[in-house]
């Protein structure tokens, strides 16, 4: 089973250099690019055509290969509801306020900025909160 | 338009759908951030290794990227007290709603799921208004 660690570091790795070339990690252009009506920066829509493309490349090739392991991946929650309406809604606001979402906010330790990791420590307070108000509901997307 | 940025918009997104099919092919897992790093607080015994090692790649990315001599800054532009309610904002959200940018965006769409499209038009919807407001409201 050792080789899942060394593969979730590649990963981690190959996902963080994804954001770093993109400059999503930088969240001046993440709220240039949600800024609509303002000096609009459309760039992070190719990060996300080009992130959607391989990664359902790469999907399609699964699906031939190996289709009973795919479904293994599939979340255990399908339904639209209020909670997922509400989340995301609340997730929206923050993320139009600071310009982080949370894989940018994690990717940005390094950069030394004291207002970014501010809001990694509320990222995880708000973890922790949800954590504790739904004790059940933990787990993946 | 001027800061429009394409080459390095789609190549970083390559990478990013690239991540995703690592974690989903080897590891049969979803590359959403939320989901991994909230998932280290649970203390799942054996359930945590992989999401440490997948951060600290995460983490050290933008170092490697430095010391390969690629150019990369960033800037904040809200104070800190918008950025600590805005970071509670979006860990108490995206765990209500099950995914942020990267689950519901990039591997719930990918996957043709209705639930993440909706999410994540959602929270697109959302956070442009929000951007609307401060800046123009």
């Amino acid at each position: 089973m050792g080789y899942h660690y060394l593969t979730a570091s590649i990963s981690g790795l190959v996902f963080g250099l994804g954001l770093t070339v993109s400059q999503m990690v930088n969240p001046a252009k993440v709220l240039a690019f949600l800024d609509v009506t303002g000096a609009w920066d459309p760039s992070l829509a190719l990060v996300m055509a080009g992130a959607l493309g391989t990664l359902s490349l790469v999907r399609a090739v699964f699906r031939r290969t190996a289709p009973a392991a795919l479904a293994q991946t599939l979340p255990k929650q399908t339904g639209i509801d209020g909670r997922l309406i509400l989340g995301a809604g609340l997730f929206g606001i923050g993320w139009g306020l600071s310009g982080f979402c949370p894989g940018p906010a994690l990717a940005s330790i390094s950069y030394g900025k004291g207002e970014a990791t501010i809001f990694l420590a509320a990222l995880f307070v708000g973890f922790i909160v949800f954590d504790r108000v739904f004790p059940s509901r933990g787990g993946d997307v | 338009m001027e800061n429009f940025t394409p080459y390095s918009a789609l190549i970083g997104g390559v990478l990013i759908g690239l991540a995703g099919g690592i974690l989903l092919l080897f590891n049969r897992r979803n590359a959403g951030i939320s989901g991994i790093a909230s998932g280290v607080l649970l203390f799942k015994g054996g359930d945590v290794g992989w999401r440490l090692c997948f951060l600290a790649g995460l983490i050290a990315a933008p170092l490697l990227y430095r010391w390969l001599g690629g150019n990369s800054a960033i800037a904040v532009e809200s104070a800190p007290i918008k950025m600590a309610l805005a970071g509670v904002l979006v860990g108490f959200g995206t765990r209500l709603g099950g995914g942020c940018t990267s689950g519901h965006g990039v591997c719930g769409l990918a996957r043709g799921s209705l639930r993440s499209l909706v999410a994540t038009l959602t929270f697109m919807v959302v956070a442009a208004l929000t951007v609307y407001w401060v800046r123009h409201g």
